[in-house]
């Protein structure tokens, strides 16, 4: 899953879709997987990246992921896949 | 070191829709209960936990009797049973100097078992049988009548006797709410009280002691009191004048406001229902400009429950998991459920996470641990971020969820109570399977069977 190219993600956590018009906030997690997505890293590099960066472990992460990237896909910030 | 972990969350911001009371409604952890940790409390007596803080209980009720006190002379309170009945919490109130006042047989002999005198004992209800009945004239307990059946049968069974029972009617009125609580006792309008006392007058087993109303509960308009108050105070009146029997006590019943929130309220709770003084200033008052002589002035009789208990109760807690709804809602699912917070029915029920949290919140639906869609505790309330194994407090849980809780797909948890010097005592143990099993009894036929 990749991020759009044109979502722009502030330093402070802080998004902007320019083709709705609709903006977010994320927590520091959260702009982290923001980070790795718009770097284009896959979903099991961003799991590796995850564990390594925090305390946690691979379930957790996991559930919490794919949880985070719905979101992503629901609030239309990511690309177009082909099926 | 790593950084501390906190799974990652997108919230959409939207713009002009301001809300006055801000987007959060937990700013801090509560991470403990009269100086006891949370934490250790459901570590030695699991999840979920009933906690009550026997310091708590006592304030409240010095806070609404010193409001009474300091306007009237005659104040007595009378615990309201049904709305939490575990001993502990009963003789909490019997040792602050309570009565007893109770709606059922069970409630009685529950009342007596905690050492209340039988002629402290106010029976209200609208069930008394026969056998109850001759218990009540016996201990010489206040017999409250709520209706001609009830007259009827305790005539009869006094009948030929020598004994005398001690009765009040409960009258019912309009108080000026909507709706009006009409199904108690004798209504005052249209006149059926006073021939429930003509009746009660000519009996030579019946000594009229008293009047009683109970005009409805979660009352936000002490304005009622002062209605329902001049109706009592009248009543008592026409009484002495055309009978010469003096009712010794008005009994106003209960239905004072907790400051938990209604559902459906715009405001908070806290914010818009009356206090003690306010129910005080509109009761005592009323009876003070009535015109009775100062000797003469009656027994002032309240049975305030959820007022006296509700804020010493919590209940403890954990997240089982957390989840999406098909709409992108966050669910949160916790261990407690409707059966046992019961009142989640008509309250929006503050509730606090129990550990440190981060800035950021979530708007979440909160649902029970039962398989049945109508176990939702919270359709909607913005929360920290909650994980499974996180643990939260509900905030003033202490009237009726102990006593209307029910065994449903769950079992009922352990009750404790803080005593006012900080120590825990399990006051009601959890259910198990043995005891309710040991309910049960199975025919031999059934007893064997082959898959």
């Amino acid at each position: 899953m990749n991020i759009r190219k044109n979502i722009a993600i502030s330093e402070s956590g802080f998004i902007f879709n320019p083709l709705t018009g609709d903006s977010f906030s994320v927590n520091e997690t959260g702009l982290f997987v923001l980070r790795k997505l718009k770097a284009e890293e896959n979903e099991e590099t961003i799991l590796k990246a995850f564990q390594e960066e925090f305390e946690l472990d691979r379930n957790t992460a996991e559930i919490d992921l794919n949880d985070f990237l719905s979101m992503l896909k629901s609030y239309q910030l990511t690309a177009y896949e082909e099926a | 070191m790593k950084p501390d972990y906190e799974r990652p969350v997108i919230q959409k911001l939207n713009t002009g829709l301001l809300n006055k009371f801000g987007s959060r409604t937990e700013q801090r952890p509560v991470k403990q209960i009269e100086g006891v940790a949370i934490s250790d409390l459901m570590d030695q007596y699991g999840s979920p936990l009933f906690v009550i803080s026997e310091k708590k209980i006592r304030q409240t009720y010095r806070r609404a009797l010193k409001a009474f006190t300091m306007r009237y002379p005659k104040v007595q309170f009378a615990w309201s049973y049904k709305t939490n009945y575990l001993d502990a919490v009963c003789r909490v109130f019997h040792q602050e100097g309570s009565w007893a006042e109770v709606v059922s047989g069970f409630e009685y002999r529950k009342a007596l078992g905690n050492g209340v005198p039988g002629n402290l004992i106010i029976f209200n209800g609208p069930d008394k049988s026969t056998e109850d009945l001759q218990m009540a004239v016996d201990n010489r307990s206040l017999i409250h009548i709520d209706h001609f059946d009830e007259l009827y049968a305790l005539i009869e069974l006094l009948e030929g006797t020598e004994k005398r029972a001690r009765v009040a009617i409960r009258v019912n009125m309009d108080t000026g709410v909507y709706p009006q609580w009409d199904r108690f006792g004798f209504n005052y309008e249209s006149g059926e009280a006073w021939n429930a006392i003509m009746k009660i007058v000519t009996q030579k087993n019946l000594d009229l002691e008293g009047l009683h109303c109970h005009i409805g509960t979660y009352m936000l308009t002490p304005g009622a009191y002062s209605v329902a108050t001049q109706k009592m105070c009248e009543l008592a009146q026409a009484t002495a004048n055309r009978t010469g029997v003096k009712v010794k006590y008005i009994d106003m019943g209960g239905g004072f406001c907790s400051s938990n929130t209604l559902k459906g309220s715009y405001l908070q709770g806290v914010d818009v229902i009356p206090t003690f003084d306010d129910y005080a200033e509109a009761i005592v008052n009323t009876i003070m400009h009535f015109g009775f002589r100062p000797d003469e002035l009656p027994l002032l009789i309240l049975e305030t429950g959820r007022a006296l208990i509700d804020e010493a109760g919590s209940l403890l807690g954990t997240v089982l998991a957390a989840k999406r709804l098909s709409d992108g809602r966050r669910a949160t699912i916790l261990d407690i459920g409707v059966n046992i917070l019961f009142t989640s029915f008509w309250y929006n029920h503050r509730i606090s996470p129990a550990q440190e949290f981060t800035q950021h919140a979530e708007e979440m639906a909160l649902y029970g641990p039962l398989c049945m869609n109508i176990d939702c505790i919270r359709e909607s309330v913005s929360l920290p971020l909650l994980k499974r194994g996180d643990r939260v407090v509900i905030h003033e849980v202490g009237a009726y969820n102990m006593t209307q809780w029910m065994q449903f797909i769950t079992l009922r948890p352990n009750v404790v109570m803080i005593d006012t010097n900080g120590k825990v005592h399990l006051i009601r143990k959890n259910e198990t399977m043995e005891s309710i099993v040991e309910q049960e009894c199975l025919p031999d036929h059934l007893k064997d069977f082959t898959l």
